[in-house]
């Protein structure tokens, strides 16, 4: 082999390598990302069951009911709509009705958000970004939800942020 | 008087930096050895400053001075000694503090232990480590003042993140800072190197123990935070791809591509454009996991505190070094004279594939953690999480673990694929028996979990397989290869360490995840459930009063076949000062395998909810990292490598350019 025949031996392993790479990305961009979405947002844009999403609002007060076996349900409000939520499990230490919660899930064929994880707000005044983001944007921000915290941009609440600080909890 | 002080100390720090770099760079360029030389004192007394400050930071936090906004905002006078003094760095000014302190420890210990460096490049590597420890002392002087004094100073302070009271934040964030800053010197010996204009296989020689060791500490800062979020967090995971975890493991991958693209420029004297590189991006991307923990531009639970100027800062901070050096690179690299040849089936081919799956896995990770963020400038809400990994790094991570046997075994310059492969055949049939009886054992089930396992028990019988071959078990008398593996170089022993622990944590990642059990229930006293093999008996709840908080404790008797043999105390704390509460879990250790026992609400009737998982060999996912550290250990301590250590007459030969 020549000079020139091994460093293109070399480029074109290279150039295989990423270009796996570059498919593998690509393929995992099609369905390993998750949407997130306010009440509003899945009822204006008619969500199909199954396809999983990040909801994100406030509990609706009163709406909180437990079931057998460690069974809940509740409603995730945005001022706009409502939307029924089902979950089984340990709900985070810091849950709590009227307060922000991020649930990720899936909608059944009767329109309840089977919920898989919860996460709930981080500490008293804290509430996950996209939710705090949302109500602010429909008018429904109250000072006594808490300060969001102010980043050089806003960027989404992460797994561990409500699983290490709220110990959210997952099925 | 200690808070001032301490803040003086760091303007201090601060002025030597500046002096720092450029003083010596200015020696350099115009030979003088005088000159040269302020670099030495400038950065051992950088280091007496930098100590001086952070000791008076631990001071404040002892001594519990909450005229300090600090440590009002992160101590309590009734917090427990140790959490005082972790707290230090539990919190962004302080944390940062630390950053600088180690960036000032590296520094000097360049300048201890460099007496075998030429003089000039010493000078420049000096001064290129002052230019970052001088951007970083003006970032914490103008944003992060830690010293900043309340004008009325309250009685008491708002306690620590309970989250964050834990023996953890003592070992981890120390660490991963060590690993972290640890890369600031290959980066320095890369600039200055490109500056001088000359690089040699003895650039190599230089650099890569101050890589290895930065590589040791980091590979164990994550580690040890694996295992701490694990058992703190209170649901068993040990691995979120969390855009804070991932700013950890990009500098490790590209570390470890590092550490071995310059054992091929030490030995071959090849790839010396491309290692130099690999040392701009390695200390890059630590820079990079800097800013997105820093910043808040990804909001997280490290992420304490956020504030825009701060992130705009660092971000200033990681323009000017990347960019910078970036463009030196490319003005310079060219100039570099290139080295040996090699066929592509050969030792350096096989390293050459090492880091191309590795910096292309590392950057999986990279596009996974900035989507996000770039989405979300975008206006679009998305989170990137296991499944993109999964299918991304997975595959790739899986192939490179295929290729780590095949390395050793491949001849410098041209290797013969088939006669590695013979040697390779016993791990190659082992792998296959472990995946046919993992595959009997599980009875159908996924095919994943035995190929996993196998190719975990071909990466380790591999490694062991090249400690046979070298000591030739086979084919001399037993003694004769026990004398010859004794005298094996460390370095050897070092390597087959380290492969080994990625196949056991490998073993250990694939059997968690596949067999891991759990049960989530509603328990009250005398409730008995059964889990792996184990009865779980639920004996009822205790209150307890800590230093700071207030504590309810269950207890758990637990046994197999009628025998007992633990108690384990779950329990919940809640801590007033932030009335916040957090689940500290309980574990049983049972060989490598662990049952975990979390909490989780009391119900209106009296009972308690409870998440108990078994988790099968769960712990190997950690002592494959503490093995690859001892690895790294071991090649640290071989003589080839060892700082000023004296040089055989062959050693001195190697200072020449090779060949």
């Amino acid at each position: 082999m020549t000079r020139k025949q091994r460093r293109l031996t070399i480029i074109g392993g290279a150039l295989f390598v990423l270009a796996v790479a570059a498919g593998l990305v690509l393929n995992a961009l099609r369905d390993s990302i998750v949407f997130f979405s306010t009440p509003t947002m899945v009822a204006e844009k008619h969500v199909p069951p199954g396809k999983r999403f990040r909801l994100g609002g406030l509990v609706q007060p009163g709406s909180l009911k437990r079931g057998a076996d460690l069974a809940v349900s509740f409603e995730v409000a945005d001022g706009g709509a409502k939307l029924p939520v089902a979950y089984k499990g340990i709900l985070p230490d810091l849950f709590r009705e009227g307060q922000g919660v991020v649930a990720e899930g899936a909608l059944d064929a009767s329109g309840v958000f089977k919920a898989d994880t919860v996460l709930a707000k981080h500490d008293e005044t804290y509430m996950p970004k996209e939710v705090a983001d949302s109500l602010k944007k429909q008018g429904h921000w109250k000072d006594d939800y808490g300060k969001p915290q102010a980043g050089a941009k806003p960027g989404p609440v992460s797994m561990r942020e409500g699983e290490k600080t709220a110990a959210g909890a997952t099925q | 008087m200690i808070a001032e002080s301490g803040h003086y100390a760091l303007v201090l720090a601060l002025a030597l930096a500046l002096i720092q770099s450029t003083v010596p760079m200015l020696g350099a360029a115009q030979r003088d050895v005088a000159l040269m030389n302020v670099g030495r004192s400038a950065a051992l007394a950088q280091l007496l400053f930098a100590g001086l400050s952070f000791i008076a930071l631990i001071t404040l936090h002892v001594t519990s001075d909450f005229s300090v906004a600090n440590v009002f905002e992160n101590s309590h006078s009734m917090k427990p000694l140790l959490y005082k003094i972790t707290g230090v760095w539990g919190n962004h000014e302080g944390s940062m503090l630390l950053w600088v302190s180690i960036l000032a420890l590296f520094g000097a210990m360049v300048a201890l232990f460099g007496n075998n460096l030429p003089l000039s490049l010493r000078a420049r590597v000096l001064a290129v480590q002052a230019w970052v420890a001088a951007a970083f002392y003006l970032f914490i002087l103008t944003t992060s003042n830690p010293f900043a004094r309340l004008a009325n100073p309250p009685i008491e302070g708002r306690d620590l993140n309970p989250v964050l009271q834990d023996i953890g934040l003592a070992v981890h964030p120390p660490m991963l800072y060590l690993g972290y800053v640890g890369f600031s010197i290959s980066f320095s010996f890369a600039i200055a190197a490109l500056i001088e204009g000359r690089i040699d296989a003895a650039w190599a020689r230089w650099v890569r123990p101050w890589t290895l060791m930065a590589w040791i500490f980091l590979t164990l800062g994550i580690a040890m935070g694996s295992y701490w979020a694990y058992y703190e967090l209170g649901w068993g995971g040990w691995w979120f791809w969390d855009p804070v975890e991932n700013a950890s493991l990009m500098p490790w991958l590209a570390g470890t591509a590092l550490l071995h693209s310059a054992v091929v420029m030490e030995k071959r004297n090849a790839l010396k454009v491309w290692t130099i590189l690999l040392s701009i991006l390695t200390f890059s991307l630590s820079l990079l996991g800097t800013f997105l923990v820093r910043s808040g531009v990804i909001t997280s639970v490290h992420a304490f505190a956020s504030d825009p100027t701060r992130g705009v800062f660092i971000l200033g901070i990681l323009v000017l070094f990347i960019g910078g050096s970036l463009t030196l690179f490319a003005g310079r690299a060219t100039a570099l004279k290139q080295g040996g040849l090699f066929a592509p089936i050969s030792r350096e081919g096989a390293l050459v594939l090492n880091n191309l799956l590795l910096t292309v896995s590392c950057a999986t990770v990279l596009f996974g953690t900035l989507y996000p963020v770039i989405m979300e400038a975008l206006d679009f809400k998305l989170s990137v999480g296991a499944p993109f990994y999964n299918l991304t790094f997975g595959p790739l991570f899986a192939l490179l673990l295929l290729m780590v046997p095949f390395g050793p075994m491949l001849a410098w310059k041209r290797g013969d694929l088939v006669a590695a492969m013979q040697r390779l055949l016993a791990a190659g049939i082992t792998a296959l028996v472990a995946i046919a009886i993992a595959w009997a054992w599980a009875r159908g089930g996924s095919a994943l979990a035995p190929l996993g396992i196998g190719l975990g028990v071909f990466v380790i019988t591999g490694a062991m397989v090249d400690l046979v071959e070298r000591s030739g078990l086979a084919r001399v008398p037993f003694k004769t290869a026990l004398h010859r593996t004794r005298g094996l170089p460390r370095s050897v022993w070092g390597t087959a360490f380290a492969h080994a622990g990625l196949g056991i944590a490998l073993l250990g990642i694939v059997c968690e995840t596949t067999w891991n059990s759990e049960l989530i229930s509603t328990l009250h006293p005398g409730d008995v459930r059964n889990l792996a093999g184990y009865q779980i008996k639920f004996d009822g709840m205790t209150q307890r009063q800590g230093p700071n908080f207030a504590e309810v404790i269950s207890t758990f008797v637990i046994s197999e076949d009628g025998r007992q043999l633990a108690v384990m105390t779950p329990s919940k704390r809640s801590f007033a000062t932030r009335g916040m509460s957090t689940t500290e879990a309980a574990l049983m250790t049972r060989g490598v395998s662990q049952l975990y026992v979390s909490l989780g609400d009391t119900t209106a009737d009296g009972g308690l909810a409870v998440r108990i998982y078994h988790k099968p060999l769960v712990l190997l996912i950690w002592f494959g990292p503490v093995l690859m550290a001892f690895g790294g250990l071991l090649s640290l301590s071989d003589r080839r490598l060892r700082v000023g250590a004296p040089q055989p007459a062959r050693g001195l030969r190697a200072m020449q350019p090779a060949e």
